[in-house]
C-alpha cells in the first residue's frame, strides 16, 4: 500500500483511455443515436401523416361510394321510367295497330258488301228482266226495256 | 493462501500487498536496508516499500490495463458496427450505458459545449465498474493461480508471490485518475476563466477582497481537497469492502461451522457489494462531472 510510480502509470493508462474514448468510441455511438432518434421521429410523423391520409381517403371512398349510390337510383328510376314508357308506347302501338287493322277489315268488309250487293243488283236485273221476259214474253222487247230496267235496278 | 502454517494476520498481510516491482533491497541488518542495485520484485511488504517511489505495482496496472483495454475493445467493436437500424444486443447493451451516461451529463454539466466530459465520464463509470468488480471474484483465486503459475515457470518461492486483484484497493488507481481529473479542472479553469478569473475565483470569495489571505487558504483546501476526496473515498470504500471479503475468507480455515457461516456472509457482502461497486464508480463519475461543470462556471 504505497504510493510510488504505479500512480502516474494509472493517470497515464487513464488519459489514453479517454483520448481513445474521445475519439473513437464516443462519437460514432451518439451519431448512431441520434440518427435513430431523427429515423424513430420521421417514422412517428409518417405514420400520423398515413393515419391522417388514411382517413380523408376514407371519407373520399365514402363520398364515392355515396354518389355512385344516388347514381344507381338514378338510373333505376330512369330505368323503369323508360320502361314504363316503352309499355304505354307498345300499348298505344297495339291499339293504334288494332284499330287499324279493325278499320281495314271494316272497309273490306264495307266493299266486299258492295261488291255483292253490285252483283246482287246485276243479277237482279238480269233475273227481273227474266221474269219480266217470261211473263211478258212476247210484248215485250228485251233491247227495248234494257235501259229501263238498268235505272230502276241502279235505284236499288 | 499458500501454506498451512500460515497465521491469520499474515494471511491478512499477505493479500494486502501489491506486487511491487522496483529496486531491489535487503535487510543488511536489523531495520537496516540497503539497494542491491538489481531490479526485481519485491518479496515481503517491508521491501516493497523501502523501493520508495520510483516502484510499480505490477498487479494493479495489468488488472486496469487488461481492464480497461477490455472496456475499449467492446465499446470500439460496436462502435464500428453501429447502424442507426434495429441493434444487436451488444450494441444495445453499449447504448443503454452511453445513453446513461449521455443523461447524466446532460443533467449535471451546463458548461456548454465540450467534447471530452462524457466521454470522460463513459471510461470514468465502466473502467471503476470493472476495476471494482474484480472484487467479487473470491479472495483467493486469482492470487493463487498467479502465485502457483509463477513458481511453475520461474521456480520462485510462491508465499513471496503477491497479486491483488482490485486494482481500485491500491491507492495509486484511484489517486491517479483524481489527479488526471484535477488537472483537467484547472485546465478548463484556467481555459474558461482566464488565469485573472480562475485566481480572482481563488482569491476574492467567500469573503470579499478584504480577508484575501483567508480567502486564498480556504479556496486552496477546497480545490485541493476536491482530488483527493474524489481519490479516496473511491480508495477507502473498496479497501474496507476487499477487507471485509478478506476477513470472511479466514473464517474458512477455522471449522466447519464458522466455514458455512462464512460461506452465507460471503454471498450476503457479495450481494450488498453489486450496490457498492456500482454506487462508487458512478459517484466518481458523477463528482467529476460536477468538478468539470464548476470548472466551466464564470463567475
Amino acid at each position: 500500500m504505497n504510493i510510488n510510480a504505479t500512480l502516474i502509470g494509472q493517470a497515464i493508462a487513464f488519459l489514453i483511455f479517454i483520448g481513445f474514448c474521445m475519439k473513437y468510441v464516443w462519437p460514432p455511438i451518439i451519431q448512431a443515436l441520434d440518427e435513430r432518434k431523427k429515423k424513430i421521429a420521421d417514422g412517428l410523423a409518417a405514420a400520423e401523416r398515413g393515419k391522417h391520409e388514411q382517413e380523408l381517403a376514407e371519407k373520399r371512398a365514402q363520398q364515392v361510394i355515396h354518389e355512385a349510390k344516388e347514381q344507381a337510383n338514378d338510373i333505376i328510376t330512369q330505368a323503369q321510367r323508360r320502361g314504363n314508357e316503352i309499355v304505354d308506347e307498345s300499348k298505344d302501338n297495339a291499339r293504334i295497330e288494332g284499330e287499324r287493322i279493325l278499320n281495314s277489315a271494316q272497309a273490306e268488309i264495307k266493299q266486299e258488301a258492295n261488291r255483292a250487293r253490285d252483283e246482287l243488283r246485276a243479277q237482279v236485273g238480269s233475273v227481273a228482266i227474266a221474269g219480266a221476259a217470261k211473263i211478258l214474253s212476247r210484248e215485250i222487247d228485251d233491247k227495248a226495256h234494257t235501259d229501263l230496267l238498268q235505272e230502276l235496278v241502279g235505284r236499288i | 493462501m499458500a501454506s498451512e502454517s500460515i497465521t491469520t494476520s499474515g494471511y491478512i498481510k499477505h493479500h494486502l500487498q501489491n506486487l511491487t516491482f522496483g529496486e531491489k533491497h535487503v535487510e543488511s541488518a536489523s531495520g537496516v536496508w540497503t539497494s542491491t542495485g538489481e531490479l526485481g520484485f519485491a518479496e515481503s511488504a517491508q521491501e516493497a516499500s523501502q523501493m520508495g517511489f520510483w516502484a510499480i505495482n505490477v498487479d494493479t496496472m495489468v488488472m486496469s490495463l487488461v481492464l480497461g483495454g477490455l472496456m475499449m475493445w467492446f465499446f470500439r467493436r460496436v462502435a464500428k458496427s453501429i447502424s442507426s437500424g434495429v441493434p444487436t444486443p451488444a450494441q444495445n447493451f453499449a447504448e443503454m450505458i452511453i445513453e446513461f451516461i449521455n443523461d447524466t451529463v446532460r443533467g449535471s454539466f451546463s458548461g456548454g459545449k465540450n467534447d471530452l466530459v462524457a466521454p470522460l465520464g463513459l471510461t470514468i463509470f465502466v473502467w471503476i465498474f470493472l476495476m471494482n468488480l474484480m472484487d467479487l471474484i473470491p479472495v483467493d483465486f486469482i492470487p493463487v493461480l498467479v502465485a502457483q503459475g509463477a513458481s511453475l515457470a520461474f521456480g520462485v518461492d510462491p508465499h513471496h508471490v503477491y497479486f491483488k486483484v482490485v486494482p481500485t484497493t491500491d491507492p495509486n488507481a484511484p489517486l491517479g485518475m483524481a489527479l488526471v481529473v484535477f488537472a483537467l479542472m484547472l485546465y478548463y479553469s484556467f481555459k474558461v476563466k482566464g488565469t485573472g478569473g480562475f485566481l480572482a475565483e481563488l482569491s476574492l470569495e467567500p469573503f470579499g477582497k478584504f480577508a484575501l489571505p483567508i480567502n486564498i487558504v480556504l479556496e486552496t483546501v477546497t480545490l485541493l481537497a476536491k482530488p483527493f476526496s474524489l481519490g479516496l473515498r473511491l480508495f477507502g470504500n473498496m479497501y474496507a469492502g476487499e477487507m471485509v471479503f478478506i476477513l470472511i475468507a479466514t473464517m474458512y480455515s477455522a471449522s466447519l461451522v464458522l466455514g458455512s457461516v462464512a460461506a452465507l456472509l460471503q454471498v450476503g457482502w457479495a450481494i450488498f457489494h453489486i450496490l457498492i461497486i456500482t454506487l462508487q464508480a458512478f459517484i466518481f463519475m458523477v463528482l467529476t462531472i460536477v468538478y468539470m461543470d464548476m470548472a466551466h462556471q464564470r463567475h
